[in-house]
Parts: C-alpha cells; sequence; structure tokens
C-alpha cells in the first residue's frame, strides 16, 4: 500500500499546476517546488462553485443511507465479500474503484463531481484535502462508533479531533531480518543499516526504501535528529549517511523489499509492516525465523483514514459506511483480510491470533509510540530531500 | 513479395542473423519468463515454486479482476465502432475534397496523438467535472462520471489514430477508380460503398485494431475520466501492484497477452487478404470490365 507516497508530494505539484494551465504543452518542468497544498484551491473554486460554499456538516440520522455506496480505495484494502455484506444489510449496493496513489486520487476528488461517497487518503494528504476543503467536515452524531477509536490515535497532528476524517488502517516503517543469518543477538537499532562495524558483515545483503523521506527519515532518527527536520544541515548529515550505507546496499528497493528478504537475496530489509509482517508469514518458518521491528531510536508511522469528498452524492451512506466499519467486529475483518493495524480498540477481541501477536508484540516498536513520528509535508523543503536522496544514491 | 537483389552472404549474413536472434530474445525473453511464472507455486516472482494453475484459478475467482475486464472490454467495443465510423470520414474528408481551412483541421487531427498522455487525462478531467456542472444544472439530471465519460474521452483519441491509418490506405489508392465509378453513373455512395470501401478496407480494420488496443491499454486518461463503478483492467492491475507483484499478476498479464496476439493474427490475417485482393474489389458484375480496362 505504502508505496511511493513520498516522493509524490512533489509529483502532486504537475496534475495541478498542469490543471492550472489547462492546456497544451506542459512539461514536468512546470511543477513548482512548492507541494500540492495552496495550489490546488483555484481549480476547485472555479468547478466547486454551487456545491462547494459554506461546508455544513451532512444532516444525517444514524445507519441513515440515502443511496449507493461508491467506495474509491487502494487496491485489495476490503475484502470485496464485506462490501456486499454493507450493501445487503442496508440494501443498496456498494461499488468501489480503487488508486495507486493518493496523488493519483487528489486531482479527481478536486475537480468535482468525482461521484465518490468515501475516499481513504493517508495522514499528510488529509491535510492538503482540508486546507483545500476537498473534504467535508463529519458529522459526528452520526457515527457513534466513533467511540470506539483506540487511544493512540485520537488526538493526531492532521486532524486532532477527527472533524474530517476517521483512521482505517495504520502500520509503520521498521527494518526486518532474517535471523537465520544475521543470528538474534543484534542490536535493535539503525545501526545494524548505518554503523560499518555491523553493517560491513552483511554486504550486499541489505536494502532501503527508494523512498526520499522514509530512507532519509530513517538516517534522520539514527542521527538523533525529527524525521521531518527542515535544517539543511541536519539534512546533509543523513545524506551523508545514506551514502555511506550505500555500499553495502544490495538495492534501494521499495515495491519488493520484503519479497527479497524471503527469498534470501537480502538478510537486512528496511519495509514497511504490513508488507513485511504479511510476506513473512506466508513462509514455512514465519516469525522463528524473520524478525520485524522499528529500532530504538524511532521510525514512521503513517495512517490511511476514512473522508467524504466535498460533493459526495450520498454523504448520509458515507457517513453510515464510516461507522459500520468503526464497529468491532467489522474493523476486526477489516484488519483480518487486509493484515495492517487496525486503530479500532473493539475489533482486537476479534482479531485473527497471527495478527493479535503481532500488534501486541511489545518487542516490535522497540522503543514504544512516543518513538514513532508521521512523516508531515515540509512545503518547499521537500525538494530538498529528493535531491539529497539523489545525490545520496550517487 | 519480390527477392531482394543483394542476398547477403557470409560473414555480414551470419552477424544479421546474430543480431536479429538477439533482437527477437530482447523482445520476447521477458514474455516467456512471465508465461513460465505465471505457474510458479510461489508468492514471489521470480522464485521457481513449482507448478502450479492455481494464479489462474485464483483469477477466474477473482471477482473484481473479472468485472474489470468487462468494464474494459465494453469501453474497448464502443470506442473501436465510434472511432473507427468517425475516424475514416474524417480521412475521407481530408484525402478527397478541397476545403477552407483544410490545413488547420489536418493539424488539429494530429494534434491528440501528440499530446503527452497527461496532459489529455487533466484536460478530460476538467472538461467533464465542468460539464457534468452544466449539463446537471440545465436540464436537472444527476450525471456523473463512468463507463459513458470513459469511452468519450477514449473516443476522443481513438479518432486521430484511426484516421491516419486509413489516410495512408488512402493516399496509396488510385483515385481514378473512383472517378471511373462516376463516370459510369454511380452515385457518390454506390461508389464509396463498392469501390473505395472495400480498397481501404485493410486500413479500416488495422485503424479498428488499433483503436481497440489503445482502449484496452490506457491506464492515465481512464484514471481521470472514471467514476464510480468503472475501474478498468490496466487501472485494477496498476493498483494491485502496489501491494507487491505476485504471479496472479503474470497470469491477469498471459491472458491479456493472448488476447492481444489473438488480435494481432487477426490484423495479419485481414491485411493478407486486403493485399490478395484484386485491384478491382467486389464491383457489380456488369461494371467492372469497364473499370479494369481504364485501370489498365
Amino acid at each position: 500500500m505504502r508505496t511511493t507516497r513520498r516522493r509524490a508530494i512533489q509529483l502532486a505539484a504537475i496534475p495541478l499546476s498542469l490543471a492550472l494551465v489547462a492546456s497544451a504543452c506542459g512539461s514536468d518542468d512546470d511543477s513548482s517546488s512548492s507541494g500540492g497544498d495552496t495550489s490546488g484551491t483555484d481549480v476547485s473554486g472555479t468547478s466547486g462553485g454551487d456545491s462547494g460554499g459554506d461546508m455544513d456538516t451532512a444532516e444525517c440520522a444514524v445507519d441513515e443511507v440515502d443511496g449507493d455506496l461508491a467506495l474509491f480505495n487502494w487496491a485489495e484494502y476490503i475484502d470485496p465479500d464485506q462490501l456486499q455484506e454493507f450493501a445487503d444489510e442496508y440494501g443498496i449496493s456498494a461499488t468501489m474503484d480503487v488508486y495507486d496513489s493518493n496523488e493519483a486520487m487528489l486531482p479527481q476528488i478536486q475537480a468535482g463531481n468525482s461521484g465518490y461517497d468515501v475516499i481513504v487518503p493517508s495522514d499528510y494528504m488529509v491535510s492538503i484535502m482540508t486546507a483545500g476543503e476537498f473534504i467535508q467536515p463529519l458529522n459526528q452524531d452520526a457515527i457513534p462508533n466513533l467511540a470506539n477509536l483506540a487511544t493512540e490515535f485520537q488526538g493526531l497532528p492532521y486532524d486532532p479531533d477527527n472533524t474530517y476524517s476517521v483512521p482505517y488502517q495504520a502500520g509503520t516503517t521498521g527494518l526486518a531480518v532474517d535471523t537465520e543469518v544475521v543470528g538474534t543477538d543484534f542490536p535493535r537499532s539503525w545501526s545494524i543499516v548505518f554503523d560499518p562495524e555491523f553493517a560491513d558483515q552483511f554486504g550486499g545483503q541489505i536494502s532501503l526504501l527508494n523512498d526520499p523521506r522514509e530512507t532519509l527519515g530513517a538516517a534522520l532518527k539514527y542521527l538523533g535528529y525529527s524525521l521531518n527536520t527542515t535544517s539543511q544541515e541536519e539534512l546533509d548529515q543523513a545524506r551523508d549517511l545514506v551514502s555511506s550505507a550505500s555500499g553495502n546496499l544490495a538495492a534501494f528497493n521499495t515495491d519488493s523489499a520484503d519479497e527479497l528478504l524471503t527469498s534470501g537475496e537480502t538478510a537486512i530489509a528496511h519495509g514497511f509492516s504490513g508488507d513485511m509482517f504479511t510476506q513473512i508469514l506466508e513462509t514455512d518458518e514465519g516469525t522463528d525465523r524473520y524478525v520485524y521491528f522499528v529500532p530504538e531510536e524511532g521510525g514512521t508511522r503513517w495512517i490511511d483514514n476514512m473522508a467524504i469528498p466535498f460533493d459526495a452524492p450520498h454523504p448520509c451512506t458515507a457517513h453510515t459506511f464510516i461507522n459500520w466499519l468503526m464497529d468491532g467486529e467489522q474493523g476486526a475483518a477489516l484488519a483480518n483480510w487486509n493484515y495492517y493495524t487496525t486503530p479500532n480498540e473493539a475489533a482486537k477481541p476479534f482479531l485473527d491470533e497471527d495478527l493479535l501477536a503481532f500488534l501486541e508484540d511489545p518487542t516490535v516498536i522497540t522503543s514504544g509510540e512516543e518513538s514513532l513520528e508521521l512523516i508531515v509535508d515540509t512545503g518547499d523543503f521537500e525538494i530538498n530531500y529528493s535531491d539529497a536522496f539523489i545525490e545520496a544514491k550517487g | 513479395m519480390s527477392d531482394s537483389t543483394a542476398r547477403p552472404r557470409g560473414k555480414t549474413k551470419w552477424l544479421l542473423s546474430a543480431n536479429a536472434v538477439a533482437v527477437y530474445l530482447f523482445f520476447y525473453a521477458p514474455i516467456i519468463l512471465l508465461f513460465v511464472f505465471s505457474f510458479s507455486d510461489n508468492r514471489n516472482v521470480g522464485t521457481w515454486g513449482g507448478f502450479t494453475l492455481g494464479w489462474y484459478r485464483d483469477f477466474a475467482d477473482n471477482e473484481p479482476i473479472q468485472d474489470a475486464i468487462w468494464v474494459s472490454l465494453r469501453v474497448a467495443f464502443i470506442t473501436t465502432v465510434v472511432s473507427v465510423v468517425l475516424g475514416t470520414m474524417a480521412a475521407l474528408a481530408l484525402e478527397r475534397f478541397k476545403f477552407r481551412g483544410q490545413r488547420v483541421f489536418d493539424a488539429l487531427l494530429y494534434l491528440p496523438i501528440i499530446i503527452p498522455d497527461v496532459t489529455m487525462a487533466v484536460m478530460m478531467l476538467l472538461f467533464f467535472s465542468q460539464g457534468l456542472d452544466i449539463v446537471n444544472g440545465l436540464f436537472g439530471t444527476q450525471a456523473g462520471k463512468g463507463l459513458t465519460t470513459i469511452t468519450l474521452s477514449h473516443i476522443a483519441f481513438c479518432i486521430s489514430f484511426v484516421s491516419v491509418v486509413v489516410r495512408a490506405r488512402l493516399n496509396g489508392m488510385d483515385d481514378r477508380l473512383e472517378e471511373a465509378a462516376l463516370d459510369l453513373y454511380a452515385t457518390r455512395w454506390k461508389t464509396f460503398r463498392h469501390v473505395t470501401l472495400p480498397l481501404i478496407a485493410p486500413g479500416v480494420a488495422g485503424g479498428a485494431l488499433l483503436a481497440l488496443t489503445l482502449s484496452l491499454d490506457d491506464v492515465v486518461v481512464t484514471q481521470f475520466a472514471a467514476g464510480p463503478g468503472s475501474t478498468t483492467l490496466p487501472v485494477y492491475v496498476f493498483g494491485l501492484i502496489r501491494r507487491g507483484v505476485t504471479p496472479l499478476i503474470n497470469a491477469v498479464s498471459v491472458v491479456m497477452l493472448a488476447a492481444s496476439i489473438l488480435l494481432v493474427l487477426l490484423s495479419v490475417l485481414l491485411q493478407r487478404r486486403g493485399d490478395n485482393a484484386p485491384a478491382a474489389p467486389a464491383v457489380p458484375a456488369g461494371e467492372q470490365p469497364s473499370v479494369n480496362t481504364i485501370n489498365q
């Protein structure tokens, strides 16, 4: 799921600026380096017109439906049978369409008339969409199951009061290790990839994500800085660290980091929790052989959220769907199918044992929830990250 | 086809064959790998895990993928029919008639071929979202994006491709044949039906296949013109890849590939029929001799 969400913050500017130019000869150079958050408002201003406006919350009762559900989601993020169950329960029909990145979804929603009722943007995308008024405020009275939200998912910086969004699923970024090669006695630290004394033993058997924010973020964490730093000096240090580590790398790889590990091509892999965990469970030895953890210095955490587009045709169905998924059993069915972390406290009793063991395992996040950071959009500084990453990769 | 006069010999011949083999290997080795690993009993693409048909079974059981295939086929079919008719008409108009602003129209027709996909996609996105506002405002309808908008956007770029292919064929056609038909009191329509159309048929068929493939393949424009319930196969596969490439994607690709190969074979057959057909096509028997006489 998480693949290249980062690099994309700059890419987001391309369709946006193209949209503003609106015709002919747009080249990639058009994209100004300033993220996509503000430049987009103009577009919605012109197209939204009658439908945008004041942005009141929808007048909906609990369990009220006002039409069919059109869900716009990442691929394979919900069981089609579960979606059908929702449709049957409320006597409507439900369709799901998929997008492959936040940036592919954004322009469709902001142009208006997308026709979707519920979308699933990631954390930073919620900020961008809130700022642009591309999603509508939620009527919390229609979502009583919001009370099931686990405490660690409350007060999130991008939407502290769940005014616009409700967490859908979440995960972390960390390291997965093949203990058959590395042994079990290794430090739970980023030093296993960044400290030459340790990493040199596994030259050519390490993979790092091919993602500026994630990989430089890991280096920043190792150095004790925030992974959202806007200090050029700190970033330069992180760049040098990644650059010196690259000698030991098998690859900078995002899409198949998990597969490289279990196929034996790498012994230490930087990757996303859900991907790693699913992949590890696919192997015969499973968690006896492979270990996933977020190093003691901390790492990234990401959260996908349900939100309702500003011009959703069936806002009440959308509220009802969000409420329905926040129910304990439904939340568990969702997580048991896609194997990511559920933000739903009431779902925990219904989770698969494997998944629960993984989620509750205190050794996974070595220094606890506080050591995790969400990646936030650094605006103009975003280009410095991609430049530094290109230099580090040499 | 006549043999070329100079056939390469010795070293040259050897080098040329080696080059040909290398090029074809470069083309087809990835496809063979894709095909082989679609039968691998291992989630990791690239690790052979024994033979299985499981991925094809998964594919057969996977409802979202099948829905996507139906969406793709429906869009592609309508796109092909409409863009072939409009594209052929455009080609005839530009090739056979002289009118004011012809060169401008000529140039404008090529634009959709030159414009980058992303630009086209964003234009379509804005066009449809604004257009729907206006339409819904005027008629009080609830129209939204979906199959229709995808089809319209595909037709928009396929017309150009069809007309380019058809024009190439028209260009190589002897227009004295049409004049002859007209001289013999055939109406414009009869001339078109019995002389022009049979002669350009291979071009029309080629254009149709091109339109079909372009429509089945397109991701970028489709993504932006899509609405609820209209995910096409390529768009869906793109989304799947985000979760890691499994042999399921290989299996889907093999099926898509088989369909494409079938189409290519079909087009080759059609082209061959066109080439073998007599210069003067199925004209009513009485008229045929005179046409031939003029032709000689």
